[in-house]
């Protein structure tokens, strides 16, 4: 088997014209049919427009022209980007034949940047879930355990780079959507600062959580898709007008004397001994490669899950009133306008999505809006105020992704244990800070683990070189 | 109990949920079980915290207008997209989404 193609792999192929993008999406649609049946990863693909992707790419290989950053890589998509032309459906019955008449500004820029599109990937219903099984098309398989869940929800997105069905991936992240799927399926999955990537034409789960990142086998892949996709954007109001760096020469810089916090709240009870060992080691890794370790006090991350929890169901109560049966979507029809409205949405959401629905709306409703929905606001300005009083003291925090590798399907079935396993992730959420997880080691059953790194706001940079330099001096096989 | 059957019931009504019989006692049991769990947050001294509806604000972004200058000037630009819109409606009657009858004649 040949090494898994990267951006720099594909783009020195090209150039030497020892493959065509034509014959490179080729063979990614030849690997796809072989493997897409058993892992589930995509739900759609998009062969015209990936064909029409890659002529363009080989009409200014024949032209000499100066190739874009991402020329002929191919991307996946997770089905809750729009995509113009491209079927998405959000994993959900009431959008099953909705076809996006626009771009997600993330989708236009990766397109202006030569990617190719092979499709659009599965996840958990309109992005809630840890797990992927509340996709209404089937779970997917992990490709390292395919007995296991690949985590949620971006989970088709990180199982397609996993599996060598595409080069890198775009996955969203609310509460770890991104990052723990990356943990389970053994690949780098970054999460930006809120509001560095724009949202236009991400389909709303929770507006003030919502973000887009990558997937990729390897962070300086990862680095260059972020390049690209992130800058300000007059589409989306919360997008911020902060300068991007060039993610690829950050990532080179040494992190001798770089300051690694280390919150023992996400070293206690819970943590699967085996993971908390492996990230131990990681942390010791980067000791040697010279950061100084600062041992830390996070004192309200065990608010951080009850807090999420309130603020995203509310935020999604709200941004899914819109699936009607009116305008786009399933439409089931009944004698009346509100039965109409009734049935459309029994029929065409599964439960965990009814279920957070009726959470969020029971939150904000008359006579529990403060006691849940205010009170959770504040318990994140503490949250958010424990990150900004560590990085007064550190230049990055160390934690490990999830509490445990990925589950076997089916294992977990009570949705409130299943929201607990967020514990690690939905802190920085809150916070809006931006996060990876980097692949740290396996288990003795050869499973992979995560190792998180967060970073203070819009300082995507430091998360990447501390990666990269993990990954250099072998994390993933720690 | 945190939860009965009738404001699951009172619930469902406002999001425009239909939901089975079976469906109103599971969500009633996960939901209780999911808001005690929430009653945590009553642990907290919140009384001096203000409450985070945003977590960044975005740095002005160019063009801003100047009382708000977090947002962009508010300029009208062409978007002519009814045609698409309305294709992918279940039931549209151009220019108009169909829906049934809510006015008496």
């Amino acid at each position: 088997m040949r090494a898994p193609w990267t951006i720099e792999g594909v783009r020195a192929a090209l150039q030497a014209k020892k493959i065509s993008a034509r014959e490179l999406v080729g063979e990614f649609y030849a690997r796809i049919d072989r493997r897409n049946a058993e892992l589930n990863a995509y739900l759609t693909l998009s062969p015209e427009r990936a064909y029409e992707q890659a002529n363009r790419v080989d009409l200014a290989i024949s032209r000499g022209d100066k190739l874009p950053p991402l020329a002929g890589v191919p991307v996946a998509i997770k089905d809750v980007i729009s995509t113009r032309g491209i079927r998405t459906t959000c994993a959900s019955k009431i959008l099953e034949n909705y076809v996006p008449p626009y771009d997600a500004t993330a989708v236009e820029r990766l397109e202006k940047a030569g990617a190719v599109f092979l499709g659009k990937t599965n996840c958990d219903e309109f992005a809630m879930g840890g797990s992927n099984e509340n996709s209404a098309y089937g779970p997917v398989r992990n490709p390292v355990a395919p007995d296991r869940v690949t985590g949620g929800s971006s989970g088709g997105s990180a199982a397609a780079v996993a599996a060598g069905l595409a080069v890198a991936s775009l996955g969203t992240d609310t509460g770890g959507s991104i990052r723990q799927p990356a943990s389970f399926c053994g690949i780098p999955g970054f999460m930006p600062t809120y509001g560095r990537v724009s949202r236009y034409g991400l389909i709303a789960f929770a507006s003030s959580l919502d973000k887009i990142g990558p997937f990729a086998g390897n962070v300086a892949d990862a680095a260059a898709v972020l390049s690209v996709i992130a800058g300000h954007d007059e589409n989306d109001s919360t997008s911020a007008a902060v300068s991007v760096p060039d993610y690829a020469s950050e990532i080179r810089k040494p992190v001798e004397g770089l300051r690694i916090g280390v919150p023992e709240d996400y070293f206690g009870a819970g943590l699967d001994p085996e993971v908390k060992e492996k990230v131990q080691s990681g942390i010791a890794l980067l000791e040697r490669l010279g950061c100084q370790r600062v041992p830390l006090r996070m004192p309200h991350t065990d608010y951080a899950i009850a807090a999420y929890y309130i603020l995203s169901t509310a935020e999604a109560s709200s941004n899914l009133a819109r699936y009607d049966g009116v305008r786009y979507g399933l439409r089931v029809p009944g004698p009346t306008l509100t039965e109409m409205y009734r049935q459309t949405r029994e029929r065409g959401f599964g439960s965990e999505v009814k279920r957070r629905i009726m959470l969020g709306t029971y939150a904000l409703s008359a006579g529990y809006y403060d006691a849940y929905y205010l009170r959770a606001q504040s318990a994140r300005t503490l949250i958010a105020r424990d990150f900004a009083e560590a990085f007064q003291r550190v230049d990055a925090i160390v934690t490990p992704t999830a509490p445990t590798t990925a589950f076997r399907l089916g294992e977990k079935s009570d949705p409130l244990q299943m929201y607990l396993a967020d514990i690690y992730t939905v802190t920085g959420s809150l916070a809006g800070v931006p996060g990876i997880s980097v692949p740290c080691g396996k288990t003795m059953a050869g499973l992979p683990v995560g190792m998180q790194v967060f970073g203070p706001h819009f300082n995507e940079g430091c998360v990447l070189q501390i990666a990269q330099a993990f990954e250099q001096a072998g994390g993933s096989t720690i | 109990m945190k939860i009965s059957r009738e404001e699951v019931l009172r619930v469902a009504d406002l999001a425009h949920l239909g939901l089975s019989p079976e469906e109103i006692e599971t969500y009633r049991e996960q939901l209780d079980g999911i808001l005690s769990y929430i009653d945590k947050l009553n642990e907290l001294e919140i009384a001096n915290v203000e409450p985070m509806s945003q977590v960044i604000v975005a740095p002005a972004t160019p063009g801003a207008g100047a009382s708000h200058p977090e947002l962009r000037e508010d300029v009208v630009r062409p978007c002519d997209v009814s045609g698409p819109i309305l294709s992918s409606a279940p039931d549209a009657a151009r220019p108009f989404f169909r829906v049934p009858r809510v006015i008496d004649r």
